[in-house]
């Protein structure tokens, strides 16, 4: 069977009702993250095989609560379903229904089972209904809905067989429709199908109700769609709330028969009992603050270890490779501009792994709907909403995931202060660079008997960038003009023991993720940053050797001497040095000289090559070799030839601390928000401010200093 | 005799009402997809810390809403 006749399996279902649980369950590892075809919404597909032998893929969607939309994340599931006559089109569409939350899982069923495509609905938590003594006559379900009734438990996997075997089987499209089109909706829908490829009247009334969802038609298509609309007044909306009441009615009317035993919600005693801890006044705080403790100290303190053992790796692999390749750019290339690019990018995966554990496990649990109930109200002082949260955490990892979970954030307005402030947190990847220049210029005493004063500078750097992102988002939340509609009704989850795959299939997805989406840009530019490096102008990059041979003469240096020597006499004749000495007059005023301004130069497209050039153009070079006490010492070392005393005063490098906390210096992060924003305009919005912001600081900062 | 209308902002916790109609048609849509719909038993659980939002009891499961959204439902007990 080749892959374009391979059945497509659409998972659809309420946020919180096991859907992942479910994917999980049939897909295993098989599972890869794409885009749908003209949209970027990411799409989560994998491969399950059938006890018949075939294999069907499946597609996880976003979780909703209806057919229609309320968020960007949303509204592929409208326009995958609206979509008949394509090969996205689902072959089956497997609603999943909280056994627990039965009546609301239904509503999205009975919208589903209108658009007209085959379907099975899935109930699952049959485990945690039994607990509740609720009980259902799947029977009677089955018969009422038309559609083949599953009950499963996604924890364990009981019923999945059922579920297999039923997917074998062809589902046919339901005739029957649960809801009645109003009088005054029936002459539009019936135009409308007669002039468009529709199957069914509920299909036709979503074109008229949802026009943003068509980006399936073509132009003239939707120009159809909009003067049938227009001719006939249809307003879109307009009939949404007596839809929701006439199949709600339908719905109470199913369950007083089908139910056999409903619950008292006492099972969830413990539930309430936990939010009274958890979202206490004073507990409250201090739980979520213990928890934001916890998972940096996890990220810096514990990460440090696979780090520095995934550092030295590549290292190794580079000297390694410069050992055994013949001598040539080929070599130099691989060398020193792919491995140590590679190797620039795995460096954060322990960091962005515990993250995603931690942010996942709060997830699952039901604890991060209370984190938003928390947080909600502060945030909106200053523009933001309590799902930003989750976004300006992750932002302390990589800005990268952090931006992409903005999407849960329906609010378009408060999705896009929180994308354009999330990267003035400050991630792990200026974290290198803030600790060589710390090491630099703060004694490393204790204060006040137990503070270490480099660890307080370090906290004070991320405290710096978190209160810029508040203000930023503050300032920006005044100047936007734009006024949409925010509102919070968000389901809070009754509390539960995570399921430990989920984690795991969590963090493998998230990191993927980030390798992907930061690990083409970053190796991209570390191979042009190789270019820049190691070619300059004229021949003095070709005469290197003789030249610092000639000038070195009486000197007696090592072998290893000499060629750091030669190294930083490259680097300063190369196009990245010719770049540096062209924007010393501009950096100046921070502070910075020439040699500097490589570095800024090179770090503008991630800011953690910063350390590996400071390393290089003071000839500390030797690949690999970025020990941090040799840079120190080598810095320390360091002559200002205009003031005689040292390099790296004070000034300039709480100048230069300063300057990293607040400027762009990502690319992965511009290509994200570009991705994000569908533009150039916020990237660019973006770059421009905090490049201004993080050179007036500096500025402030050398100026006051000096 | 005009009958003093409630809303949910106003209920205590532990209090229990029922739906009687909304006040904003946007949020409405909303709030009945959620299964908060006229006619439907609601109560009122807790509020967050700072007083908002607050998280209520509604076809079976918990809902948190701000304040301002709290007030758009109308409630009779």
């Amino acid at each position: 069977m080749t892959a374009t006749h391979r059945k497509k399996i659409a998972l659809v279902g309420n946020p919180n009702s096991g859907k992942s649980s479910l994917f999980n369950h049939l897909t295993g590892l098989n599972q890869k993250i794409g885009n749908f075809p003209g949209v970027t919404v990411e799409k989560k597909s994998g491969i399950t095989t059938l006890p018949d032998g075939s294999a069907v893929e499946v597609i996880d969607f976003p979780g909703i609560y209806s057919i229609y939309p309320r968020s960007l994340d949303e509204r592929i599931v409208s326009e995958v379903l609206l979509d008949h006559h394509s090969s996205a089109t689902p072959d089956v569409v497997v609603v999943i229904a909280d056994a627990t939350n039965l009546k609301r899982g239904l509503l999205l069923l009975t919208q589903i089972i209108d658009v007209g495509l085959p379907t099975v609905l899935v109930v699952s938590m049959m485990d945690l209904a039994a607990k509740a003594g609720i009980s259902y006559d799947f029977t009677i379900l089955s018969k009422k809905l038309g559609v083949p009734v599953v009950p499963i438990n996604a924890r364990n996997g009981v019923g999945l067989d059922v579920l297999k075997k039923q997917l074998t089987t062809t589902t046919p499209a339901h005739a029957g429709k649960v809801f009645t089109i109003w009088n005054e909706a029936q002459v539009p829908v019936a135009e409308l199908r007669e002039k468009l490829q529709v199957d069914n009247d509920y299909e036709g009334y979503l074109f008229l109700e949802q026009p943003e969802s068509l980006t399936f038609l073509r132009q003239e298509q939707r120009a159809v769609v909009d003067e049938i609309r227009t001719r006939h007044q249809f307003f879109p909306g307009k009939f949404q709330g007596a839809e929701t009441i006439q199949r709600y009615s339908f719905i109470q009317d199913l369950l007083n028969e089908a139910t056999l035993k409903s619950s008292d919600n006492s099972w969830k005693k413990y539930s309430a009992q936990l939010d009274h801890v958890l979202t206490h006044k004073v507990w409250g705080y201090l739980i979520f603050f213990g928890l934001l403790f916890l998972i940096f100290q996890s990220i810096f303190a514990w990460a440090t270890v696979p780090m520095d053992f995934i550092d030295e790796m590549f290292a190794k692999l580079s000297q390694y490779l410069t050992g055994v390749l013949p001598e040539g750019p080929l070599t130099s290339l691989l060398a020193e501009g792919i491995v140590p690019g590679l190797g620039g990018i795995l460096i954060f995966v322990p960091q962005i792994a515990i993250l995603f554990a931690f942010i996942s496990i709060l997830e699952e649990s039901g604890y991060m709907a209370r984190v938003v109930f928390l947080m909600d109200k502060i945030m909106r002082k200053f523009g933001l909403n309590g799902k930003s949260v989750v976004p300006l955490m992750s932002g302390v990892a990589c800005a990268i995931p952090a931006i992409m979970a903005t999407r849960t954030i329906d609010n378009w307005k408060e999705r896009m202060i929180t994308i354009f402030v999330t990267p003035l947190m400050s991630c792990s990847a200026r974290l290198p660079v803030f600790t060589i220049l710390i090491a630099l210029i703060v004694p490393n005493q204790k204060v006040l008997g137990f503070f270490n004063m480099q660890g307080l500078a370090l906290m004070g750097l991320y405290l710096l960038g978190f209160v810029a992102a508040i203000v930023s988002a503050w300032v920006m939340n005044v100047l936007l003009k734009r006024k949409d509609r925010s509102y919070l009704i968000m389901e809070l989850p009754t509390y539960r023991i995570p399921k430990w795959s989920n984690v795991g299939f969590t963090i493998v997805e998230k990191t993927k993720a980030f390798v992907l989406e930061a690990g083409k840009v970053i190796l991209a530019i570390a191979v042009i940053l190789w270019v820049l490096a190691s070619y300059g102008p004229g021949d003095s990059m070709t005469q290197a050797r003789e030249i610092v041979l000639e000038q070195s003469k009486n000197l007696r240096l090592t072998e290893q001497a000499l060629e750091d020597r030669i190294a930083a006499y490259k680097l300063e004749h190369s196009y990245a040095g010719v770049i540096g000495k062209a924007i010393e007059p501009v950096i100046r005023p921070l502070g910075y000289d020439w040699k500097i301004g490589i570095a800024l130069i090179t770090s503008f497209a991630a800011r953690e090559v910063f350390v590996g050039t400071m390393a290089t153009i003071y000839s500390i070079g030797s690949v690999g070799d970025e020990d941090e006490t040799s840079i120190k010492a080598r810095l320390k070392e360091e002559i200002n030839p205009e003031t005689g005393g040292p390099r790296f005063t004070p000034a300039v490098g709480f100048s230069l601390l300063v300057f990293y906390t607040f400027a762009m210096q990502c690319m992965s992060t511009l290509a994200v928000v570009y991705r994000e924003t569908h533009g150039w305009k916020w990237p660019m919005m973006q770059l421009l401010y905090m490049t201004v912001l993080a050179y007036a600081s500096a500025f402030a900062v050398f100026q006051i200093l000096s | 005799m005009a009958v003093e209308s409630k809303t949910v902002a106003q209920m205590r916790p532990g209090e229990i009402g029922i739906v009687s109609g909304f006040t904003d048609e946007f949020l409405s849509v909303k709030l009945m997809e959620m299964g908060c719909l006229p006619g439907a038993s609601v109560r009122f659980n807790f509020t967050a810390p700072l007083g908002d939002p607050v998280c209520i009891s509604v076809s079976g499961y918990e809902l948190s809403l701000r304040l301002e959204e709290a007030a758009t439902i109308s409630i009779l007990n």
